[in-house]
């Protein structure tokens, strides 16, 4: 659905966005994470035709941005990262205006804007002007405008950025529910948020895509070693040596804490599954096990590494 | 062309959903009034001396004497109106960030440049139409001929439109109003005043320079002649502007 290759964008003599290339499939909700100032936004704007790329090309819904720039604009919802509202316009006039200029027929824009207006909870805000609205409000018309064509492709520059909790999830629900029908892209640099609206993740930096993967394939392919959380009621037995003995364990940390219940963390060699010697071995002392679950490495780790590793290279 | 229209209607929407349609046009009805009520004494006087007879037997014209010279009076103000017009135009756009809008929806830059044309066009139409009231007074008092006014209110909508499409250029190259405004108005004024070195100048110079004055195209369409001289001097000024404008805007993208 779509396709980048090899894009590059140059600002004079910054490259803000560095032989990028990913492809996104049909009804794919795909997470675009980095840092501040990675080209997140550039990428963006290239793929909605806002600005053409220095090099390389995006195929967006089977039209090349560059080429046919019409076509591929009518299947393309775009939300950039500050609402493009008039602030003196309404609501409705402000949606009636973009269902115009997206070719919505006449007919049918009544009811379109209806059921948009619905679907991001502003119906009560119909007649408010533009400019009267809270980050949250605006955002929702935002959302609102992208969807208006109901477009093959919507393209969504960190979406929740400034919402309230709630607004968040519920943001994050509603483009949920677009992934299927529509194929979506969203920026963010809030990591959970990938990990439970994405589908796939693309992680750039400074310009360069550091990883693309699925949210779980990142955790494993970063993990190296499996951690265990491991919590016991020993009645203060010395836990760490026995587990250390197990063997496939290499490391054991924590249990500093006074008391009977203690905490461990305990590694293993990578691909061995210690999880029933560990738990054999820890009723076999007699000792109460009150809590045994996997630790992975979260995204925000997975992160900092790969980033940190990207600028170790250089 | 709908989407053309989308945005004529949207741009016109904006100028009188601020202040700025209304200040415009009020203004502008007040400083019309102000020129026709100085222009009908002067004629009225003009009227008295002519039947006194200390000028000989010629007859006062009313299209001559008082109509043309309203039409080129307001051609002044329209220097100093028109550029607080065009300079929101692309400026405001790029300010709030509603370009982004515009640019990635399905419209050509041709369209949207069009659009704003236009609707600045009906705004300024909607401001000229405020005369049919003084002129058409005219009628009920006296009896002018409607072929010059016709033609001196097309000679009016051709300049006004060169002045907007010029500052809709200068509007598109920049994030500021105060700068766009400022530029369009300086070198509006600098075409208006181009000839008056004129007469110093060997004739081929003069002869473009003449050519090159905004205002001075609009004196024949006043008098109730349609030149193609002016016509093309007007329609290509416009033309050649708003073509700027589309390469000005697409340059942006390219700029970034």
């Amino acid at each position: 659905m779509i396709e980048v290759q090899h894009l590059t964008k140059r600002y004079g003599p910054t490259t803000a966005v560095d032989d990028v290339s990913f492809s996104v499939e049909r009804g794919e909700i795909l997470g675009f994470l980095g840092p501040n100032g990675a080209g997140k936004t550039t990428t963006m704007r290239v793929l909605t035709g806002y600005m053409p790329p220095s090099e390389g090309k995006a195929i967006v819904a089977g039209y090349d941005v560059m080429e046919q720039p019409i076509e591929a604009k009518r299947r393309t919802g775009y939300l950039p990262e500050t609402p493009p509202l008039y602030p003196d316009m309404t609501i409705r006039e402000y949606l009636t205006f973009v269902a115009r200029i997206k070719g919505v027929a006449r007919a049918q824009r009544k009811a379109r804007i209806d059921s948009l207006m619905e679907r991001t909870r502003i119906v009560d805000l119909a007649h408010r002007q533009c400019g009267k609205l809270s980050k949250g409000y605006r955002q929702r018309v935002g959302l609102a405008q992208a969807m208006m064509q109901n477009p093959e492709v919507l393209i969504l520059d960190e979406p929740t950025a400034g919402l309230d909790p709630k607004q968040i999830i519920e943001t994050r629900q509603l483009i949920k529910d677009l992934g299927g029908d529509h194929t979506v892209i969203l920026s963010t640099h809030i990591l959970p948020e990938v990990s439970q609206t994405c589908h796939r993740v693309v992680i750039i930096n400074k310009g360069r895509v550091v990883a693309v993967d699925t949210p779980d394939n990142l955790t494993a392919r970063v993990g190296g070693s499996e951690t265990m959380f491991v919590q016991v009621d020993a009645g203060g037995a010395d836990v760490k040596t026995t587990l250390q003995a197990i063997p496939g364990v290499t490391h054991v940390t924590g249990g500093d804490t006074p008391g009977t219940v203690a905490s461990f963390e305990v590694n293993s060699e990578t691909g061995r599954d210690v999880r029933r010697d560990l738990a054999a071995t820890i009723v076999r002392q007699g000792w109460g096990l009150l809590e045994m679950r996997p630790l992975r490495m979260s995204l925000e780790e997975i992160f900092l590494h790969l980033t940190t590793e990207e600028a170790a290279h250089e | 062309m709908s989407n053309i229209l989308a945005i004529a209607h949207k741009e016109l929407k904006g100028y009188f959903a601020s202040p700025i349609g209304y200040i415009v046009v009020g203004f502008a009805a007040i400083l019309f009034g102000q020129f026709f009520l100085g222009l009908l004494y002067f004629f009225d006087r003009s009227q008295l001396q002519a039947g006194s007879g200390f000028q000989g037997p010629q007859a006062v014209n009313v299209n001559e004497m008082l109509i043309g010279p309203l039409f080129l009076n307001v051609s002044v103000i329209l220097l100093f109106i028109l550029p607080l017009v065009t300079m929101r135009i692309y400026a405001e756009e790029k300010r709030s960030g509603t370009i982004e809008l515009l640019l990635t929806a399905p419209l050509t830059d041709m369209q949207i440049v069009m659009g704003k044309f236009i609707g600045a066009l009906i705004l300024y139409a909607a401001m000229l139409g405020i005369s049919v009231i003084h002129i058409g007074f005219l009628f009920t008092v006296g009896n002018p001929e409607w072929r010059p006014i016709a033609t001196g209110y097309l000679g009016m909508l051709l300049m006004g439109g060169a002045f907007l499409s010029f500052g809709l250029f200068i509007s598109s190259l920049t994030k500021n109003q105060i700068v766009a405004g400022v530029i369009t108005f300086a070198v509006l004024l600098m075409f208006w005043i181009i000839n008056w070195t004129a007469s110093f100048a060997g004739t081929t110079t003069q002869a473009v320079l003449n050519y090159l004055s905004i205002t001075g195209h609009l004196d024949d369409f006043t008098k109730g002649i349609v030149d193609t001289t002016h016509l093309v001097y007007y329609v290509s000024f416009i033309a050649f502007s708003l073509f700027l404008t589309v390469r000005s805007v697409d340059s942006e993208r390219w700029r970034g």
